[in-house]
Parts: structure tokens; C-alpha cells; sequence
């Protein structure tokens, strides 16, 4: 008979358990894209391989950067004040959306009549490029500011009302059922079950609509707009200054990172709970 | 002191084939406090709808349940009812799923938190009252989703297989918690399983259920929740020769009962 010795964990090698494929972190491999994709930028421009008026070299676009800031550029309006016009346009519409389309949302959910009504409109105006119904916005409203809020407003509505209705669903029969059976009355179990119940899907719906948002930024201020990021990218583009360009791009970019990450966190802090029940 | 009474109870669903399903036929049922009422009997033979009545969650299509001589319609507090699983909310705490009832009410808030501490200390969770949900296991799940039954002082405890999802041996520990909690509230329980042992221990009442039409075809008057009360020693009255005896026979009815293994 075998005889059996005890060992200790530090004399056995280690292996890995179970895991689903794709499982584990992937931040080093993103960071070593991300540098190789500025190396071949930088390379690709110095070497000469892309023309210039194409892709300026990357310091082009930080000397871009760094003269915006102070106005240097064409309209004389410094950087930070199309950021902070961008911003009041996308923040205004998003949080406006969130105020209406969550309650619309969450209605369309445990309403059939509510159904009823909001599910044709939404679901006919949802698909519609909004650069295809900017022109109908601009005869209604005018040039000025509502029309441009209303167009980001309308980008963000649709996402936002479809994943609170969605989230409805995440609530199960027994919580409602509980819920009752504790006492509590049809508008208590709506505002403390179903609602709590779909609040990781509205925080995922706020993700995709704040996308929307953005992306209809530079169609918002396409129509008389002296001011902001999509105004500055697109008047530097009549000028083929493809450095300023490519700088909003970026500025773009980075902010719409740093927002989803933002709302990532939120995520974490407020539903603890979601994958997890 | 409290008496639930069911009258000539009948449900009929509605079948989307034009068929239709009679769930419960003529089901009758008198409880009284202290009374352990175990629904026992394969799937499809009704004892969950017979539940969902009581609870209020659906309307009988024929006869009445009537608590202490009122006709039940509704869900109501005086019904507490304790499910299978994803009852509770993962976004409360343990302790605040224990207080939802009470503050639904309107219940200040130092005195639902105070019966719900003391609710958690009859499960035996005091200590876990500030987990979240996600972070504890199923048992402690199920014996929070008991303290949360209990904590609206209900007259009658609904119990859906509570103990259904849950390993031989967290089962076997929580049915020895609820026979104790039985023993100290006096309340009425209505059980449901289809675990034979479990039905039993726990029931002074045993009704077997079967299937197509639903209905209680045998009762059964026990004791062996009560010898455990005496003897807190689970093993030995569920390897005493009685209960062994008690088991077989039920089994036997159990599997001479016409079949309805496809569910419907």
C-alpha cells in the first residue's frame, strides 16, 4: 500500500481552475495595442507613407491641441469653450432624456395601455438616422439651441425608454408577489421592487444613450452653431486643417471614455448585485 | 386565535387549445393554530395552485377560502409566504429585506428594525444581518426569506418547497429550525414538497395530492414533528421504525396514484 504523506501548499505546483473562454483581464494586451497603433502612426508619418494633408504626424495634432487651447484656430474660439458648449448640449439632453424616458420606460413595462400608446412612435422614429429628421427639428424649432438639445434629446430617448422597459422584466413573480403578501400596495411594488429590480438595465440604457448622444453631437451643431467640438471639426475640415480635425476627434473620444468609466463605477456602486442574483 | 377554513375550492385553467385544466377539484381544508399542513404529491397535482389561492395570488373558480371567516381575496399580510428562490431583493440588505413588509406599512423605523432583528435571531442570521444578499448562501437565503414571512406576525405561514433548491444536509438543518419556530409562534403552516422525509418530519397534517383533476386523495394525522420537539434528535425520528413504516406506505400510494409524469 501506498503510503500517504502530507504536502504543503508551497511544494505543489499551482494550476488554474475552471474558466470560461475569453476569461481573465486584458488590460496589458489593450495597453500594448494602443502604443503599437501610436507607433505605426508616428512611423507611417515620418517615413512619409501617408501625406500629411491625410495624417498629420502626432505632434502636429498635440501643437493642434495646445493652440486651440489658447483660440488659435479658425472661428478664434478657444478649445475649452466648444467643450463646455458640447458639454451644456449633451449633458442637458442626456439628463432630460433620463428624466422623462425612464418614467416613460418603466410605465411602457407594467402598463398595457402605456404600451399601447408610446410603442409605435418610438418604435417608428428609434431606427431613423437624426440626421434624416434634422431638417424637420430646424423648421420647428428654429436654429438656436432647443432645436439642438431636442435632436441629442431624441437620440438618447429611444435607447433609455427601451432599456427601462426592458428592465422591468428583470423582476421576478416572487418579488412581486412577496411584495404584496408583505402588504405593500400596486404603486409601492412598482416603485420599490419593479423599478429597483430594473435599474442595471437603466444604467446600461443610460450607457448606450449617452453614446448616442455624442454621436449626434456633430450633427446637432452642423446648423448655425459658432461654438462647440462638432462646430470646431467641422469648420477646420472646410479648411483641410486635418490636425484640428483629428484633435476633436480625440478630445471626443477621450471624454466619451472617460464618462462610460464613470458610469462603470456608478454601476458597481449602485447595482452590487447585477450578474449576481 | 386564528382558523383557515377551504370550502369545496375548484380551479380551472383556461388552456390555450381550447382544453381546459382542472388544477384543483373540490378541495377541502380546515387549520387551525399549531396545525403543520403538508402538501405532498408529484408535480402537476395542484399543490401549488391550492397555495397560490391562499395566498391570494389567484382566484379559485369555484368556493372560497375563508381566514378566521372572512373570504380571502388578495394577497395579504396575514398570509405570510415563503417561496422557493428570487424572492428576496439584492438590492436591500439582509436585515432591510426582513424590515420591507413593515416599512410597505408604515412602521417607524428603530421598531421594524427591532422586530426584524429579532426575527433574524429566530433563523439564526443576526450575525449576517448587514450582508447583501448576493453574499450569502442559499440556506441563509431561505431561512432570510422565513424571518421576512414571520416579521409581518402573519396567521397563517405559506411555504412553496422552500427547502427544494437546497443540499441534503442545509435541508435537513433547516427543517429541524422550522419545526422549532413552528413549536414557539403556534402559527398555522402550510408546507409544500415532494420530498416524502421531509413531509413526515415536519406535518401534523399530511394531505397527499393527485394530479388530473387536482385533489387531496389521503390524510394523514402525525406526530413526528412533535417527538422531535421532544427530542431535538432529527436522525433518530427519522430512522425510527415508525417513520420508517409511515414512509413506505405513503411512497406506495404515491407511485400507485395514476401517473402524470409529462407534466401536464
Amino acid at each position: 500500500m501506498a503510503t500517504e504523506t502530507q504536502r504543503t501548499p508551497a511544494a505543489v505546483k499551482t494550476v488554474s481552475g475552471y474558466s470560461i473562454p475569453g476569461e481573465g483581464s486584458s488590460v496589458l494586451i489593450s495597453v500594448v495595442t494602443v502604443v503599437a497603433l501610436l507607433l505605426l502612426w508616428w512611423v507611417a508619418t515620418h517615413f512619409g507613407w501617408i501625406k500629411d494633408l491625410f495624417l498629420p504626424t502626432p505632434e502636429r495634432i498635440a501643437g493642434a491641441f495646445v493652440s486651440a487651447m489658447k483660440g488659435d484656430i479658425q472661428g478664434g474660439k478657444a478649445l475649452p469653450e466648444h467643450f463646455m458648449w458640447s458639454m451644456i448640449r449633451v449633458f442637458s439632453a442626456f439628463l432630460l432624456a433620463v428624466a422623462t424616458a425612464v418614467p416613460i420606460g418603466v410605465a411602457m413595462g407594467v402598463s398595457r395601455a402605456m404600451r399601447g400608446v408610446f410603442d409605435p412612435p418610438i418604435e417608428f422614429y428609434r431606427p431613423l438616422p437624426p440626421l434624416a429628421y434634422l431638417p424637420l427639428i430646424v423648421i420647428w424649432f428654429g436654429i438656436d439651441e432647443t432645436a439642438k438639445i431636442i435632436l441629442i434629446y431624441l437620440a438618447c430617448f429611444a435607447p433609455l425608454a427601451m432599456a427601462a422597459r426592458a428592465g422591468v422584466k428583470s423582476v421576478t413573480i416572487e418579488q412581486i408577489n412577496a411584495a404584496y403578501s408583505m402588504g405593500a400596495s400596486k404603486w409601492q411594488v412598482i416603485w420599490h421592487v419593479i423599478v429597483p429590480a430594473a435599474l442595471p438595465e437603466i444604467l446600461t440604457g443610460m450607457r448606450i444613450a449617452i453614446g448616442f448622444g455624442w454621436t449626434t453631437l456633430v450633427a446637432a451643431e452642423m446648423v448655425a452653431a459658432t461654438e462647440g467640438l462638432g462646430q470646431m471639426v467641422l469648420n477646420a475640415s472646410n479648411f483641410l486643417r486635418t490636425d484640428i480635425v483629428i484633435m476633436g476627434i480625440i478630445v471626443i473620444g477621450v471624454v466619451a471614455y472617460l464618462f462610460d468609466l464613470l458610469m462603470r463605477r456608478i454601476e458597481q456602486w449602485l447595482v452590487p448585485w447585477k450578474g449576481r442574483v | 386565535m386564528s382558523t383557515l377554513d377551504i370550502r369545496n375550492l375548484s380551479v380551472n385553467y383556461a388552456g390555450n387549445n381550447g382544453q381546459n385544466t382542472l388544477a384543483l377539484s373540490n378541495v377541502n381544508l380546515s387549520m387551525a393554530p399549531g396545525d403543520f399542513v403538508v402538501a405532498l404529491g408529484a408535480s402537476g397535482c395542484g399543490k401549488t395552485t391550492l397555495l397560490s389561492c391562499i395566498a391570494g395570488f389567484m382566484q379559485p373558480s369555484e368556493g372560497e377560502i375563508l381566514l378566521d371567516g372572512h373570504a380571502v381575496h388578495g394577497p395579504g399580510a396575514e398570509r405570510g409566504v415563503v417561496f422557493q428562490k428570487h424572492a428576496l431583493m439584492p438590492w436591500l440588505n439582509v436585515v432591510e429585506n426582513v424590515e420591507f413588509g413593515l416599512r410597505m406599512r408604515g412602521v417607524g423605523k428603530a421598531e421594524r428594525h427591532a422586530i426584524a432583528m429579532e426575527k433574524l435571531r429566530l433563523v439564526q442570521l443576526e450575525k449576517y444581518a448587514r450582508y447583501p444578499i448576493y453574499q450569502i448562501s442559499g440556506g441563509m437565503q431561505q431561512r432570510a426569506g422565513v424571518a421576512r414571512a414571520l416579521a409581518s406576525d402573519p396567521a397563517v405561514m405559506l411555504m412553496d418547497e422552500p427547502l427544494g433548491a437546497l443540499d441534503a444536509l442545509t435541508r435537513a438543518h433547516i427543517q429541524d429550525l422550522i419545526v422549532n419556530l413552528w413549536w414557539q409562534t403556534k402559527k398555522m403552516f402550510f408546507f409544500i414538497t415532494h420530498s416524502v422525509e421531509e413531509a413526515l418530519f415536519l406535518a401534523t397534517d399530511l394531505i397527499v395530492m393527485t394530479p388530473s383533476p387536482g385533489r387531496i386523495a389521503h390524510r394523514f394525522k402525525l406526530e413526528f414533528s412533535r417527538q422531535f420537539i421532544d427530542c431535538q434528535d432529527s436522525r433518530a425520528v427519522k430512522s425510527s421504525p415508525a417513520f420508517i413504516e409511515m414512509r413506505e406506505r405513503v411512497l406506495a400510494l404515491i407511485h400507485d396514484a395514476p401517473g402524470d409524469d409529462d407534466g401536464h
